[in-house]
């Protein structure tokens, strides 16, 4: 295969890639990685560099869309942010400590994980009768609009949300992903926000998260900048469509089909990082 | 309204993403259109970690490598662009809540801020 040939070929994967992270709210990245590794046979380390690119595209595409709604809630983000960056911080680091098998592994588990997540139905958590006095120094509460009134919501359980938060930023960086799946945990379970508001201001903290982790994977090489290239391309094409489409469809049956093509990658990963194939 | 300026400053923060990750794909579209037009690579260079060099790896050697218009620097270059998009809405957050008089969420976007400028100079 050339490499036009080549570069063509995972354009083409990257879009639909994209396509489908959008559609689930899970991202491009959960699946290109594998179909890197497994189908194009690229080293781990430079689809998790390409796939940590498309991440930063996505989420900086999709931001303008979600902020004209009035939904996210930029001190939430923010406030976040310090957990999600310094996670990614010792994320990044340790993808140079441990081996590209142990990669395949944890990120096989977190596909299995986040196949889950994706089908579960999106609900809003009741809020707790006594606000988190530490939301309430911090600021951390909001309104949204929804059927022309305005419904007004603060975060309990700051500091556990925090720490999940860390957790994330750190899975973010050893896997070069979004992590998206985790967030809900510490957004949706935790503070207890309203969906509509976890998954914009997600989506929001992303990039930033994912810009903590590029700095280092810049370093130490990871990022190719010809297989970046039609991977971001593509998966950022695929998204922006996939956002259009969203707006419109059922997505049921997607998500369905998605979750186990998923728990198929997910299976393989694991299996050929157990085997040390990777 | 507190509210509106607030709604305001994020307003700001997405047009600036969408601007910043517009120009990025531009530039990595051009440099890979000059990539694959010159169709210089091997595809041995994918399938092995290998010890990378400092035009791709620091972001002096990328621009440098960019200025000579070399296929990979200009690519590189536009990831760099990419990169820096989320990092300047950081910065957007730090002087809109300097002007929302939010001292608390100031000093919060610049720890954020601090912690990713810690990752571009950090060795490894």
């Amino acid at each position: 295969m050339s490499v036009l040939l080549f570069s063509l070929a995972v354009f083409g994967t990257s879009i639909l890639a994209g396509f489908l992270g959008a559609m689930t709210g899970l991202g491009g990245g959960v699946v290109i990685i594998p179909v890197l590794c497994l189908l194009f046979k690229v080293d781990i380390h430079y689809a998790l560099g390409a796939s940590l690119v498309s991440v930063i595209a996505t989420s900086s595409g999709a931001a303008a869309a979600y902020v004209r709604e009035g939904f996210s809630n930029i001190r939430i983000g923010m406030f976040l942010e310090v957990a999600t960056t310094l996670g990614a911080l010792l994320g990044a680091y340790l993808t140079a400590k441990v081996t590209g098998n142990w990669i395949g592994v944890i990120f096989g588990l977190v596909l299995l994980y986040s196949a889950w997540a994706s089908l579960q139905k999106l609900q809003d958590v009741a809020q707790s009768a006594t606000p988190d006095p530490l939301a309430l120094r911090l600021n951390l509460k909001g309104s949204y609009p929804e059927n022309g009134t305005e419904h007004e919501y603060i975060a309990s359980h700051v500091p556990a949300a925090f720490g999940i938060m860390f957790g994330a930023g750190t899975l973010s960086g050893l896997l070069g992903i979004g992590s998206g799946a985790v967030k809900v945990l510490a957004m949706d379970y935790a503070m207890k926000l309203p969906f509509k508001v976890s998954t914009t201001t997600s989506n929001f903290m992303i990039g930033v998260t994912a810009a903590a982790s590029a700095g280092i994977y810049l370093s130490r090489g990871y990022i190719l900048p010809s297989l970046a290239m039609p991977v971001m391309l593509g998966v950022l094409v695929g998204s922006l469509v996939g956002v259009r489409v969203l707006a419109r469809t059922e997505v049921k049956t997607i998500r369905i089909g998605f979750a186990a093509v998923i728990v198929a990658l997910g299976a393989e990963m694991i299996f050929n990082g157990v085997t040390g194939r990777l | 309204m507190a509210g509106e300026k607030e709604h305001g400053l994020e307003m700001a923060m997405g047009r600036m993403l969408q601007i910043g990750v517009t120009i990025a794909a531009l530039v990595v579209l051009v440099g890979g259109a000059m990539y694959l037009a010159q169709n210089g690579g091997s595809l041995r260079e994918y399938e092995h970690f290998h010890a990378a060099t400092p035009a791709t790896t620091t972001i002096s050697g990328i621009v440098a490598s960019a200025k000579h218009l070399e296929p990979r620097g200009i690519m590189g270059f536009g990831i760099l662009l990419l990169i820096a998009t989320p990092v300047c809405r950081v910065i957007f957050g730090v002087v809109g809540f300097a002007i929302l008089r939010d001292r608390l969420y100031t000093a919060i976007s610049l720890i954020v801020l601090g912690v990713l400028l810690f990752s571009f100079i950090a060795k490894r």
